[in-house]
């Protein structure tokens, strides 16, 4: 097919100048598709920025940043955003402790131990687990998982941290497992093959050749992960509580930054209050940790990547 | 065919559809309107069945408290006159006005009065609205089934085991009253960003949303039902149609307004105002200008104002009385539009059939 | 001489059942993290089906939302999420794989290189009801599409394009560039190389980023009834100007109704949404796995 078009080009006496015209416009409408993402973080800046110094010409940033108590929606209010900040790490620690070891032991399970027939029928299996709506996840955590924790420790919460952290971790693990494996597919096979000539075991060849080799893929997989468990909105609102608290026990109720965005926006509050604002100041906040966290991350990656060939 | 020209061809596809879409509107996307002459209409014009086809449609948003409502009614509504369709969201009450001031819903659910920033926002967008009671929501407080003596609570004791200086002081219910047992107090209550909330607190506390931290919020009264059904020491308020649902796993208290009388909420002391203080009205407010665009609107509204009796029953709130259904309509008649709460809020205690009367 | 390989003696020791033995330990640690998972996914998916089972009968897909428990459908809902995923998958797949090849294959290494990166994977942590608030500014009212699926599909499609566009680069990352020197070699320009001869490489790795992709948009509720989603539909969606709602959003409004019919009919709900996400998945993975190149 390649060397019948070929043939034709040249017969048709397609020139090179047609070539690279054709090449050069393929690269422009590229490069506008990538720039679409600029277009969106532009956006998001656009509809947080305005309302978010809107509030802080009300409240002033230290009180935002150094108050421990948050009640915008009471009627004596307190901005301390510090609680909700607790709420989202503790949540997504939790779910990183889950999600990163298991996807990543999964992963290699799907990629060095698993037959071809094992593989096709199991990764689709825990790609479920990753289109489960989260709303479900929130109920289930909610009516479920929280018993169970309950009877284990009686002093839990009905809402609490911890149950939306396990559920949150599961719903995370196929992202993790599904790009890392794609990621450890991809390493050539005579890379192993020269592990196992070396006199390597199977496990010596995953942990210190393929895993390393696709390191790259591994950790785009874990930030991704990390970013969306920052972000992960309705398994929180449903099951970790409406009670922004500064506590590193996870068995209380606490709440999350992005819970309270939804609590606030889907709620009665009028949009000209104040109250209001604070979910504007609160995800332009969200907004710049998750980009501080990717800065250090990309440039993590950046200096452990590795090219073969 | 190269992979080229599938290629292309996908995009053509996507474009064509992108196009199409474009072109054909189902839906004629509400622009801002500036304010219409009212003048009064006479009541012949309404649409009766019999006279010519009613269509088009009317887009309702609002507080997912009053959703179920309009729902019922749409439904009914959808069901004689097929060809208008009526859908109803769910953005909360200020999520609805703040779509109903920009003009772009024509009718908007709220389960509290239109507040002063909100009706500035429609003045200033040029968005007139009548202002409709539809029905009563009552508010239950409730305690655990096995709770033996907390049968009837007073409206200052609700106040002491409420205010905000009560968060991490009264924390048992021998606090509460002399008699009550040593028990912790466990509270449960709507979320704080809800109308139930700034409802409760503003007829109990006598200030909207100041009350207590410690207590366990929620937005799903669900979750309050199978919390206090799972509490022995629990004491919560949540909407009355959560309680007739789940009659067997809770315990009503009756509420003692200062006069003596313990009274259980219930259809009929809600809607006769017995009840009080703990039952609030519940509304729609309807875009004036568009009333006289849309001929649909009007049938709608008649149609909700003749059969909210029956229909919000069916979904758990209280009917208001005949008399404030007959006022309501021809509030609706005469087109009188702004707010008869003065853009209050939450305001507790007030009678509605007075403040309407008092119109005529 | 590493000292695991050495006896006391200093000589080569290669221990080679000790070594294997850890080896099965973390085979079995691994499989064991496949089947908590896997536990986990069949115990929500019986406490579904338990709980909704009896409620999945033909009316279920024919009727209407309604107050009555035994008068309610998804026929709305389910419209509108067929509607809704169909938009997103057509506007995000080709902008998502044209930004990931542009990124990998054409972008050079420089700052606005750097920038779009980053950019990309800050935008998947962003929460979902941050863009509802973008596309309710951007596409309801600045585009003036209204409450439309479109407008819906559009701000889906911003949501799941972060996945996309990282999965698709680390696809297409994985080709090795022995493929493309030879195409080169033998005279095909760039594009060349990547239509016939890299994406095709990548297409599995890519099209895993489509099914999490699609799985994400599919879940939604937050975000939707921020544009504008409607919950109460009781009529057929004709078009994508048309306004809608989706299968979550309905299943998250019977869930917090206060009689417990719709609690179950919430779980039957959830069953369907699972049932189309896997014919969805399904699809996908058939393609992946007849497209897949092991080396």
């Amino acid at each position: 097919m390649q060397e019948s078009k070929l043939i034709t080009d040249a017969v048709l006496l397609r020139s090179r100048a047609d070539y690279d015209r054709r090449e050069a416009i393929i690269r422009a409408v590229l490069l506008l598709f990538s720039i679409v993402s600029i277009f969106t973080t532009l956006g998001i800046i656009a509809v947080l920025l305005q309302e978010t110094i809107l509030f802080f010409q009300e409240v002033s940033i230290i009180e935002f940043f150094t108050d421990t108590v948050w009640t915008p929606l009471f009627a004596s209010k307190r901005f301390g955003v510090l609680p909700l900040v607790n709420g989202t790490l503790l949540v997504a620690a939790g779910a990183m402790f889950i999600a990163l070891p298991l996807g990543l032991l999964a992963a290699i399970y799907l990629s060095e131990y698993a037959s071809d027939r094992a593989r096709k029928v199991l990764k689709p299996l825990l790609e479920i687990l990753a289109g489960v709506p989260t709303v479900v996840y929130g109920y289930f955590a909610l009516t479920f998982v929280t018993p169970i924790l309950q009877s284990i420790w009686p002093e839990t919460q009905t809402f609490n941290g911890l149950s939306a952290s396990i559920v949150m971790g599961f719903m995370i693990l196929p992202l993790v497992a599904s790009l890392s494996e794609d990621a450890m597919s991809a390493v050539p096979q005579s890379l192993r093959q020269a592990a196992y000539a070396l006199g390597a075991t199977r496990l010596e060849v995953t942990l210190r050749t393929v895993v390393p080799a696709a390191l790259s893929g591994i950790s785009a997989a874990f930030i991704l992960a990390v970013s969306r468990a920052i972000g992960e909105t309705m398994i929180v609102a449903i099951a970790a509580g409406q009670q922004p608290k500064l506590t590193l026990n996870p068995l209380q109720s606490i709440e999350t930054m992005t819970a309270y965005i939804v609590q606030v926006s889907l709620g009665d509050t009028p949009q000209q209050s104040i109250a209001y604002k604070t979910i504007f100041a609160v995800g332009m906040l969200l907004f710049v940790m998750t980009l501080i966290m990717n800065l250090i991350s990309h440039w993590l990656t950046r200096r452990y990547r590795e090219v073969y060939e | 065919m190269t992979k080229t020209v599938r290629s292309l061809l996908f995009v053509f596809v996507a474009a064509s559809l992108l196009l199409a879409a474009c072109g054909s509107s189902a839906t004629p996307t509400p622009e801002k309107v500036t304010v219409v002459e009212t003048k009064v209409v006479e009541v012949e014009k309404v649409i009766t069945p019999t006279a010519g086809p009613v269509e088009g449609t009317i887009l309702v948003d609002g507080s997912s408290t009053v959703a179920p409502i309009t729902a019922a009614v749409a439904e009914e509504f959808q069901a004689e006159f097929p060809e208008v369709r009526v859908p109803v969201g769910i953005s909360g009450t200020g999520g609805g006005f703040k779509k109903f001031c920009a003009g772009e819903t024509d009718i908007s659910d709220a389960s509290r009065p239109i507040k002063e920033s909100e009706a500035e926002l429609c003045k200033q967008n040029g968005i007139e609205y009548v202002e409709l009671p539809v029905a009563f929501d009552g508010l239950a407080v409730l305690v655990n089934p096995a709770n033996d003596f907390a049968s009837c609570l007073t409206v200052e004791e609700l106040k002491k085991i409420w205010s905000p200086e009560a968060e991490g002081v009264i924390t048992n219910w021998n606090q509460v009253r002399e008699g009550f047992p040593d028990q912790p107090l466990a509270l449960y209550g709507a979320g704080t960003d809800s109308g139930t909330y700034d409802y409760f607190t503003q007829a109990i506390v006598g200030k909207e949303g100041s009350s207590r931290g410690d207590f366990l919020p929620s937005e799903d009264d669900n979750v309050l039902v199978q919390g206090i059904a799972g509490d022995v020491n629990a004491l919560g308020f949540f909407g009355l149609a959560y309680y007739e649902e789940n009659k067997d796993k809770l315990k009503l208290v009756a509420i003692d307004n200062g006069d003596g009388n313990c009274v259980l909420p219930s259809v009929e002391t809600v809607a006769n105002g017995t009840y009080q203080p703990l039952s609030r009205p519940l509304f729609i407010y309807v875009n004036r200008a568009r009333i006289d665009q849309k001929d649909e609107i009007s049938a709608f509204v008649k149609f909700y104002l003749e059969n909210a009796k029956t229909l919000s029953a069916q979904v758990g709130y209280v009917p208001l009385t005949d008399e404030i259904y007959a006022l309501a309509q021809t509030r609706y008649d005469k087109r009188i539009t702004g707010s008869i709460f003065k853009g209050l809020g939450s305001t507790v205690g007030v009678s509605l059939s007075d403040l309407l009367a008092k119109e005529k | 001489m590493n000292g695991f390989f050495a006896d006391e003696d200093g000589r080569f020791a290669p221990r080679l059942s000790l070594r294997l033995r850890y080896g099965r330990i973390f085979q079995a640690l691994s499989l064991a993290a496949v089947t908590l998972g896997l536990l986990l996914l069949s115990i929500l998916l019986i406490d579904i089906i338990l709980d909704g089972y009896k409620w999945l009968r033909p009316e279920f897909f024919t009727e209407f939302p309604s107050r009555f428990p035994e008068k309610s459908g998804l026929r709305s809902a389910l419209q509108g999420s067929l509607w809704m995923i169909s938009l997103t998958a057509v506007m995000a797949f080709p902008i998502g794989v044209g930004a990931a090849i542009y990124l990998e294959e054409y972008a050079p290494d420089n700052w606005l290189t750097r920038f779009i990166e980053i950019n990309i994977s800050n935008l998947a942590g962003v929460p979902s009801i941050i863009y509802g608030l973008l596309g309710l500014g951007l596409f309801v009212r600045g585009l003036e599409l209204g409450r439309s699926v479109l407008a819906g599909s559009m701000t889906m499609a911003l949501l799941v394009l972060p996945i996309l566009i990282v999965s698709g680069r680390e696809a297409i990352r994985a080709v090795p560039q022995s493929v493309r020197q030879a195409s080169l070699a033998l005279g095909a320009t760039k594009w060349q190389t990547i239509q016939n001869h890299v994406l095709p490489y990548a297409m599995p790795g890519i099209l895993t980023g489509t099914i999490l992709a699609i799985s994400r948009a599919i879940g939604e509720t937050a975000p939707l009834i921020t544009i504008g989603a409607l919950t109460y539909i009781r009529f057929d969606l004709k078009g994508p100007m048309d306004l809608f709602t989706v299968l979550p959003i309905q299943i998250f409004n019977w869930v917090s109704l206060p009689k417990a019919e719709f609690q179950e009919l919430a779980a039957a709900g959830i069953i369907v949404l699972l049932a189309v996400l896997l014919s969805l998945n399904a699809l996908a993975i058939v393609l992946r796995n007849k497209l897949q190149i092991r080396w």
